[in-house]
């Protein structure tokens, strides 16, 4: 496990490089969308700034989880929505509820630490669990303790409060402003995905996360190699967990309230399919697919009637959508994307080269 | 089994013990000292029954699963799907004709070229690709479980018992005593010990095939190496569609069987399917004899769980699993 510590010299050097490059080497598309996010309660309606937006991003946040997890390590977890939550209900639990006799009141700066430590241990085990097994077993294993933590969330009355769930689960007022309020709320999780989308970033390009993406390409070699390739599994679940169980806070306070059904098989179902018809490939893609589901969802009533069908085909929309995707384009909507650039850029390089021209940088 | 003794002579012992406890529990009079600690002796051996049975049913969803699982690396999440599906073609085919048998015929036949469709029309195109399988599964199983809400609706439904199954019949063993000194019998629904019975022959009858027969030997030789096999000139995609065709077909058959003495209604695919993931990941995936053993288990577990321990019946379900996943990750019956 050395290798979780020690940091190449290279990647210092790669941190240091100056404001100039750094902003230039994201290309211009990311700061337009940067800069529309940041201006967008200019912009938007309260509506889209909080149940459109700040929802794609909270639930973009748990997909981007998994896309961690399945993108550079190749494990497939369905456990990352229960991780959320689980951070979730332990916000209502020891935080302050609707539900006096069972939650404990504790103020929001120690409610949420330990929620994300807890939430988190809960992730590294049920990792630990289904780590010792490989490639599409995962993806078994990790929904059966999904739904047994759904399972238990509903039939425990004295802890998860059983059906019913939790309500009145209030986001916090610090620093003199109440988070609940739209717009803080909205820069609230902005600001939070912001630095879980540069964190995977960075842990991506740090040596923990190479050795990581050997153990997908390779988990034999690099074993070979010295490396403890069920330990980077593990660590990579802890890490992921993280940036769920941080969501599921955002999700409890965005929901204010929570139930066994935010657990349940057809979210965490749903977490998958946000992250595979966004892309596994690049951190944004969940994000983007947690937008066009959502926008999906809330519009789908007015969309199918529309073509003509009963508006409660909102499923079937969906597995079709998501069925497409996976047969048309394995990496997602980003796959799709970057396969239109390519061909749009051979285009106009083929049509320069015809002119005789030297070919000028696109 | 003697090569076992010799083997393990402690473990041996000790499931010789259970065993006779097992029925000294089940032939024995219970004493009134007994009821009271364990509670009455109906109670435990209609949990016994129903789990054993409950079995049964498992064994024939998972069995199909894992079937497929072994020989494809295909995860087919819309087993579940399958299975209710054949349960509502059971139901209509049965309201419609009268007959039971015939319903599970065609139930059986229909989802059996379902499940061709799905292996000509899609998974044969993304062959070794185990990810992408799985999550046209995922899309697959949304899909029909959402024609199925549409087309049948949020109700229950049951299959119609058949007259000649219906009503119980006498067990010979005596669930408690008179004042008067007669032993009273214990009465069990026919059709719970029939499903019982037609699981164990299908059990039989899928060794017989697997380990008799040519098909059977091709499909054995698959599981342990696929592309072995392709390169001695066999045509193992029609192995593959077959294998598709009968793994799926029982979850058809499955279906209306469980409608038969459970019922039928939306969320039901998700119920079975997680039963049968835990009943393969418990045996040990792609081993029909693990399902077997994983389904006993499992359905055992869910009634005992639920006359003793009831509002954490489904939890005892999964923490059987994770124990088996912590010792012995690759199942029961697994040979690795």
């Amino acid at each position: 496990m050395a290798t979780l510590e020690t940091r190449s010299p290279s990647i210092d050097a790669g941190a240091r490089i100056g404001l100039r490059e750094a902003i230039a080497r994201q290309g211009t598309a990311f700061w337009i969308v940067a800069a529309l996010l940041l201006v967008m309660p200019l912009i938007a309606t309260p509506f889209w700034l909080v149940q459109i937006i700040a929802y794609a991003i909270i639930l973009g946040m748990i997909a981007l989880s998994l896309m961690f997890l399945a993108g550079y390590g190749g494990i497939v977890s369905l456990v990352q929505m229960t991780v959320a939550a689980f951070a979730g209900y332990l916000v209502a639990i020891l935080g302050d509820s609707a539900i006096t006799q069972i939650s404990l009141k504790w103020p929001w700066w120690a409610t949420v630490p330990v929620a994300v430590v807890l939430a988190s241990l809960f992730g590294v085990l049920s990792g630990a669990l289904s780590v010792r097994t490989e490639g599409i077993y995962t993806i078994m294993i990790t929904l059966a303790i999904a739904s047994a933590f759904y399972y238990l969330s509903l039939q425990n009355y004295t802890i998860f409060n059983g059906f019913s769930g939790f309500n009145g689960i209030l986001p916090p007022v610090f620093l003199g402003v109440d988070w609940g309020g739209d717009v803080a709320f909205y820069y609230l999780t902005l600001g939070s995905a912001a630095l879980a989308y540069a964190a995977v970033i960075y842990v991506s390009r740090a040596p923990f996360g190479l050795a990581l993406q050997g153990t997908r390409d390779n988990p034999r070699r690099m074993a070979a190699l010295g490396f403890n390739v069920t330990a980077h599994r593990i660590a990579a679940y802890g890490f992921a967990a993280v940036i769920a169980a941080f969501a599921g806070v955002l999700l409890v306070w965005y929901q204010r309230q929570i139930s066994p059904g935010t657990a349940g098989v057809g979210p965490v179902v749903d977490i998958l399919i946000i992250a595979v018809v966004g892309g596994l490939s690049r951190p944004i893609g969940p994000f983007i697919g947690a937008l066009v589901y959502v926008l999906l969802r809330t519009f789908s009533l007015d969309l199918l009637e529309l073509v003509g069908l009963d508006g409660k085909r909102f499923q079937l929309l969906i597995g079709l959508g998501f069925l497409v995707i996976v047969l048309v384009s394995p990496d997602g909507l980003i796959g799709i994307a970057e396969r239109v650039k390519g061909r749009y850029r051979r285009g106009r390089e083929a049509r320069t080269a015809e002119m005789g021209g030297p070919g000028g940088q696109p | 089994m003697a090569d076992f003794v010799t083997r393990r002579p402690i473990r041996s012992v000790l499931i010789l013990l259970a065993a006779a406890v097992l029925l000294w529990l089940i032939f024995s009079v219970w004493s009134p000292g007994m009821e009271a600690t364990f509670g009455r002796k109906r109670v435990f051996l209609s949990a016994l029954f129903n789990g054993i049975t409950l079995g049964g049913l498992y064994f024939l969803v998972a069995s199909g699963f894992t079937l497929i699982f072994g020989l494809m690396r295909n995860v087919n999440l819309a087993h579940g799907s399958l299975y209710l599906f054949g349960g509502y073609l059971g139901y209509s085919i049965g309201e419609l004709t009268g007959y039971w048998l015939l319903a599970l015929l065609f139930a059986f036949l229909i989802v059996a070229l379902a499940g061709i469709l799905m292996q000509v029309l899609l998974f044969r195109w993304m062959e070794g690709q185990d990810l992408r399988q799985t999550l046209v599964t995922i899309g697959l199983s949304i899909i029909i479980a959402d024609l199925l809400l549409w087309s049948y609706g949020g109700d229950t439904f049951q299959v119609t018992t058949p007259d000649w199954l219906a009503g119980p019949i006498q067990l010979p063993f005596v669930v408690a005593l008179r004042s008067n000194g007669e032993a009273v019998m214990m009465n069990y629904p026919f059709v719970r010990i029939a499903i019982l019975f037609g699981a164990i022959v299908v059990g039989f009858a899928m060794w017989l095939a697997l380990n008799r027969t040519r098909i059977g030997m091709l499909v054995r030789a698959g599981v342990d190496d696929r592309d072995i096999l392709s390169a001695t000139g066999v045509r193992v995609q029609l192995v593959f569609v077959m294998v598709f065709a009968f793994g799926a077909g029982l979850a058809g058959l499955a279906g209306v069987v469980g409608g038969t003495f459970q019922s039928l209604q939306p969320g039901e695919d998700v119920k079975i399917l997680l039963s049968s993931l835990v009943v393969v990941i418990v045996g040990g995936m792609g081993s029909i004899p693990g399902a077997a053993m994983g389904a006993l288990i499992v359905g055992l577990a869910e009634q005992f769980g639920s006359v003793y321990m009831p509002t954490y019946a489904v939890m005892l379900t999964f923490l059987i699993m994770v124990a088996v996943l912590a010792v012995r990750p690759e199942g029961l019956a697994a040979r690795r």
